[in-house]
């Protein structure tokens, strides 16, 4: 199970890729997995803004929905296309090509709150 | 409950959900992979929870003609035909196979959340003369389907399967069955065994070139066709006529299980029927008891619904009033709060190029 060490990770099951006051969202690994294959993805729309916590996306398997939370409160800045063209993007490289949003980070502080890759290996068992 | 390939579906890496009271798998690999391998190749599907069912003895034609709509007395032995068995008013209790094996000697394939409930009709109308068995406890079953199926079967038994759809060999007197039937609109075979050789059979069939799927995949690949599932599409307040089953309902027969509440409905206006319904656009997939409008107005919800994994387009069946029934006929179905366009179409959703 890829989890990889630069990331924060939420309970939830997000990671994100902090760049500056700019997060990167996708799903971690783990959860592509459990969701097995991704046929439809909504990532939010730009200008949305989001507490943490918050339903930001949805991605669906064949056989259920998912809600995509985000990991940050903050305004919605980038949304990623190219999974709505091909969600299966979120299976197969689920920390890269499928990405599902960037967000400008409005309170850096809550970051602290995520786990890093250690705890969120812990929280999986992996 | 467990089917006979239990530990099996756990080496095999199937992913085990509950389903009509059973641990089954819903896929092994993914449910788009294995929908892929029926549509291109071959499948595998452990069918052991469905249950089994003898009838035999003087008359047992007769019986089960008095009590399924479809014409038993017409079929000949090594034969098998999908029918139905009907309430008094007419609603299905379940559809079933029945595998004309003799004169009056009947193997009845029925659905898994329906044993006890089938079961314990067919004995409350049971008459003198007529053997029935439930031996599904006794049985493993086997669904081996898809374009190369010919194949594997010719590897498993050294012989060609038959052309002909529908065609029964009791491969051993009264233990061991193949039907050239299936649930996926692929050519194909079901294979009725003994519980205990169920492991054996299944390995075979893997090294025979056919790969394992779960539930998930039967359910794309029955939807696809328009197959309907009992419990979702079906029910004891639906008729065959609104089902779209007519074709299985023999009306010519002089009496069986509510022929009556059939004969008046024909006659008449169906209340409601079952159409095919495809989403229009892109769309989130639609599923199970998502609400259907028409003209803005709630008319009714859908019985089944998913991504179709072979058209790229969402799928849905549901009930509606026969005034919105034509081919092209648009509606909206609700999904997480937003309404998307959807069209009345032909069934079944997909043909084989």
């Amino acid at each position: 199970m890829n989890i990889p060490e630069n990331l924060r990770y939420a309970t939830s099951h997000e990671w994100i890729l902090v760049e500056g006051d700019t997060g990167t969202v996708g799903i971690t690994d783990h959860a592509q997995a459990e969701l097995t294959d991704i046929v439809f993805a909504e990532p939010p729309a730009i200008g949305k803004s989001v507490k943490a916590g918050d339903v930001a996306a949805v991605v669906e398997s064949v056989k259920a929905a998912s809600d995509i939370y985000a990991p940050v409160s903050g305004e919605v800045v980038e949304r990623n296309e190219a999974i709505e063209a091909d969600p299966s993007l979120l299976n197969t490289d689920p920390f890269g090509a499928g990405w599902i949003f960037k967000i400008r980070i409005a309170e850096a502080a809550e970051l602290a709150a995520l786990k890093d890759a250690a705890a969120y290996r812990e929280q999986i068992g992996a | 409950m467990r089917t006979p390939l239990f530990d099996q579906h756990l080496a095999t890496g199937g992913r085990m959900v509950e389903f009509a009271g059973w641990e089954m798998p819903v896929q092994y690999t993914g449910i788009l992979q294995e929908h892929k391998a029926v549509r291109e190749a071959c499948g595998l599907f452990d069918i052991s929870h469905m249950g089994e069912f003898f009838v035999s003895g003087t008359g047992a034609t007769a019986w089960l003609d008095g009590l399924l709509t479809n014409n038993l007395t017409a079929l000949p032995i090594g034969h098998a035909q999908y029918t139905i068995l009907l309430n008094e008013r007419g609603g299905v209790i379940d559809d079933l196979i029945a595998y004309r094996l003799g004169e009056e000697n009947y193997l009845l394939i029925v659905n898994a959340a329906k044993i006890p409930e089938d079961a314990a009709w067919l004995r409350k109308h049971v008459v003198s003369g007529v053997i029935f068995e439930d031996r599904s406890a006794e049985f493993a079953a086997l669904a081996i389907q898809g374009p190369q199926a010919s194949s594997v079967f010719e590897k498993l038994f050294q012989r060609p399967m038959p052309a002909e759809r529908n065609r029964v060999v009791e491969l051993q007197p009264s233990r061991s069955f193949i039907a050239t039937t299936g649930y996926t609109g692929e050519a194909g075979f079901e294979w009725v065994m003994p519980s205990t050789e169920a492991a054996a059979a299944w390995q075979a069939a893997i090294a025979a070139g056919a790969m394992p799927c779960g539930l998930g995949a039967r359910d794309t690949l029955r939807l696809e066709m328009c197959y309907p599932l009992n419990g979702s599409d079906l029910s004891p307040d639906r008729t065959p006529l609104e089902a779209g089953l007519g074709f299985f309902v023999d009306l010519k027969k002089p009496a069986f299980m509510a022929r009556d509440v059939l004969l008046d409905q024909k006659a008449s206006i169906l209340p409601h029927k079952l159409c095919a319904l495809r989403m229009i656009d892109k769309t989130p997939p639609v599923r199970p008891h998502y609400k259907v409008y028409v003209n803005g107005e709630p008319v009714t919800e859908t019985t089944s619904g998913v991504l179709s994994p072979s058209l790229g387009y969402g799928i849905a069946m549901a009930y509606l009033p026969p005034a919105y029934c034509d081919i092209g006929q648009m509606v909206d179905i609700e999904v997480r709060d937003r309404r998307f366009r959807a069209q009345v179409v032909k069934k079944p959703f997909y043909k084989k190029p």
